[in-house]
């Protein structure tokens, strides 16, 4: 990824002055990836619809908005949070406007889980620095991403998940970030790390307590070992108004497994970039994303799977539901390295377009570069079937029926495939009602 | 059954359709009265599903000319689904997949917007369950037909028969059923048209569309008629079926040129 110049950088430095000084860390390393970082944020600029990779998604809405750190969070209602509690994660973090909340969250130790650290990095790091050094700054590249690096660059709290070595934890992990106040700026950091043979379910769950305009910029770190599998649920509600950037990278070890499914509904804007690395044989992942939008919503999903060693498999199936004037964008990118012999990589991005201002542009990108591979891919780009349509009326169900049932059906389609059954019943509720509202 | 002094249900003069400006339908004229049944049967092309689809309201067809009364109404006045829940049911001959649309979900929606209509009380999930396994018990359907897709990844047969379940629940007033029979083997023919006889009865009526006789084997049609180059050109009884499964519809004696060039 390359961005070009803007004209001037204040944004970026009234951004970088307005967050708070970090203490230092007693970890030199730590001291030193936020100080490449600093230096990487000071020298990359925010990207335009000139760049390449930010074709369609124009941040000028984000530049002319002033953020700041946020205030000590106001006492939260734990009402407020039981509100997004998923019954089944007997394990959960919270994190209110980026900050840590305790008296939240039920961390792993409360359930007495040996070896399983499931909490928030800041007061894990220094008793953890041998597990995370490996891992934290490792996947998110920032020397080419403005926003990893200012997220680098902020790095200070997040969650943090070390799934120790065989164990298979049998409740979801629920990291729930939850913005509260306007015109704040976040950066949250989430370490998800599972040991040779591991299992874990994470869901990362971003959501707001109101209609603010703030700014969440997040980066996901995911290493799985060997033979272990996450599975890994991100749901990004954010508030209508916000900017949400996301930035998440996983490496793959020998014959693991990553299983994605990510939703996104909120955002004024919202960009999420997932960077799969199939980084040893035998690895497999299944990606599957939906972005339901409407009113002047844009949600920007770029992923990359990266086949960089032979025998690895990719599933995935990628589809953008926009109404009103939103627009949904698309792209990815299958890389398949030279040696990455035998790759099975199947891609299918389907879309469906509900009103004609809306837009949805949709790149599938194959760069191959071994010769016994097996890519499938496909796009569509679609409205409701009027065979269907005319199905469902003949039965003498309303057009407005009709269309909520078939728009529904169309996203159920990734909804379904979520592993905790009272978010999926949740989500499931909440599309009929976005659904429905239009 | 045919009575003197039934209502009449639909009445159909005249009527033209054509799809993309070609002229399909050159003039249909049909009575049905409650408690009749109707086979019209014909070769391929000759223009049956286009009937059954400019009945049902599908929007790929244009009505050029003739009127359709149902039940005295102006047919061509109601939307596709005002017309479903005045009681016209059209049982597709090529029932279509809706994946991801519960076939359980589908079919509680369509039974419950019936009721309420007719001012009925609608079921919730669990009554409706227990109501439409007993539907299904008179077609022979496995209850997991229920769990799945609307007709995903059905065969044929299992289309049709869904089709027919769906009539069972609605009990429409006119049932146009679009070669109900074809794909049906000899046992599941039995089955869907014994149920197809005890929905039957002297306030509805039903349009049964075939080119074979034989489903009239198992449904007794009122009437017979041949359609050919988009018109009904013969009307008999149901020894006319038998007539034509003997001698084939050239000896009619109607011009034989295809439609798309008459
Ligand atoms: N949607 C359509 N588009 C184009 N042609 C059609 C369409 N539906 C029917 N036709 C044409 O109309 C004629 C009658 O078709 P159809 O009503 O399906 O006949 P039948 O059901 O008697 O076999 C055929 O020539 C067919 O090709
Ligand atoms: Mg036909």
């Amino acid at each position: 990824m390359s961005m070009s110049l803007v004209n001037s950088n204040t944004y970026l430095e009234s951004l970088l002055q307005g967050q708070p000084r970090l203490p230092a860390s007693p970890l030199a390393w730590f001291n030193q990836l936020r100080a490449n970082a600093v230096d990487h944020a000071g020298r990359l600029k925010l990207p335009t619809t000139r760049d390449e990779e930010w074709r369609f998604t124009d941040l000028s809405p984000l530049a002319r908005q002033s953020f700041q750190p946020a205030r000590a969070a106001a006492a939260q209602q734990a009402a407020d949070v039981e509100h997004f509690s998923v019954a089944e994660a007997a394990i959960r973090l919270v994190f209110v406007d980026g900050k840590y909340m305790p008296q939240l969250s039920t961390p792993a130790e409360r359930l007495g889980n040996r070896g399983l650290i499931v909490t928030n990095l800041s007061s894990a790091i220094t008793a953890n620095a041998e597990a995370i050094e490996p891992h934290l700054g490792q996947y998110a590249r920032f020397e080419d991403n403005l926003f990893a690096a200012l997220n680098t660059a902020f790095l200070h709290d997040g969650a943090l998940v070390i799934v120790p070595r065989g164990a298979a934890i049998d409740t979801p992990v629920h990291v729930l970030l939850i913005a509260t106040q306007p015109e704040v700026a976040s950066h949250p950091r989430c370490l998800f790390i599972a040991e040779a043979g591991s299992e874990v379910t994470i869901l990362e769950d971003y959501v707001s307590l109101n209609e603010a305009v703030y700014v969440t910029n997040a980066v996901t770190e995911i290493a799985v070992g060997d033979n272990a599998r996450i599975s890994h649920i991100r749901v990004q509600r954010d508030s209508t108004e916000a900017f949400h950037i996301g930035n998440c990278a996983v490496s793959l070890a020998h014959a693991s497994r990553y299983r994605s499914v990510s939703v996104a509904l909120g955002a004024r804007i919202s960009r999420y970039d997932l960077n799969t690395g199939l980084d040893a044989e035998d690895a497999e992942c299944v990606i599957d994303g939906l972005a339901l939008i409407n009113g002047r919503q844009l949600a920007d999903t770029h992923s990359s799977i990266d086949h960089a060693k032979p025998n690895c498999t990719s599933r995935q199936l990628h589809k953008c539901i926009a109404d009103g004037s939103a627009h949904a964008v698309f792209n990815g990118k299958i890389m398949v390295r030279a040696g990455a012999q035998n790759t099975d990589s199947a891609q299918s991005s389907r879309n469906l377009l509900l009103n004609a201002k809306a837009r949805i542009d949709t790149k599938p990108q194959l760069e191959i570069f071994a010769n016994d591979v097996k890519c499938a891919h496909g796009a569509t780009v679609g409205q409701l079937d009027s065979e269907e349509l005319f199905y469902l009326k003949s039965r003498g169900l309303s057009g407005v029926t009709a269309r909520n049932l078939l728009t529904y059906a169309f996203g159920a389609e990734i909804i379904d495939r979520i592993p905790i059954a009272s978010l999926k019943y949740r989500l499931e509720q909440t599309v009929l009602e976005q659904i429905k509202k239009n | 059954m045919i009575h003197q002094d039934s209502k009449t249900i639909l009445e159909v003069s005249g009527l033209q359709a054509a799809v993309d400006g070609v002229e399909i339908l050159k003039g249909v004229d049909l009575i049905v009265k409650s408690g009749e049944v109707h086979a019209i049967m014909g070769t391929n092309g000759s223009g049956k599903s286009t009937f059954a689809k400019v009945l049902a309201g599908h929007s790929a067809y244009q009505v050029t000319g003739g009127s359709v009364l149902f039940e005295g109404q102006n047919l061509f006045d109601l939307e596709p689904e005002e017309r479903a829940r005045a009681g016209v049911f059209l049982a597709f001959q090529y029932p279509i997949e809706i994946p991801g649309v519960s076939n359980s979900h589908f079919l509680r929606l369509a039974y419950n917007t019936l009721q309420s209509q007719r001012g009925k009380d609608e079921l919730d999930p669990l009554e409706f369950e227990d109501f439409v396994r007993e539907k299904m018990k008179l077609l022979e359907m496995n209850p997991n037909f229920l769990d799945r897709g609307v007709n995903e990844g059905f065969s044929g047969g299992e289309k049709k028969r869904n089709e027919i379940l769906q009539m069972a629940l609605l009990e429409p007033r006119l049932a146009i059923l679009d070669e109900t029979d074809s794909g049906l083997d000899i046992d599941a023919l039995r089955i869907v048209t014994n149920g197809v006889n005890k929905l039957a009865n002297k306030d509805n009526a039903i349009i049964l569309v075939t080119h074979y006789q034989r489903m009239l084997n198992y449904i007794e049609p009122d009437y017979v008629h041949v359609m050919r180059g988009g018109r009904i050109v013969k009307t008999g009884g149901k020894e006319l079926a038998l007539d034509l499964e003997t001698r084939g519809y050239d000896w009619l004696g109607v011009e034989r040129r295809a439609p798309a060039s008459a």
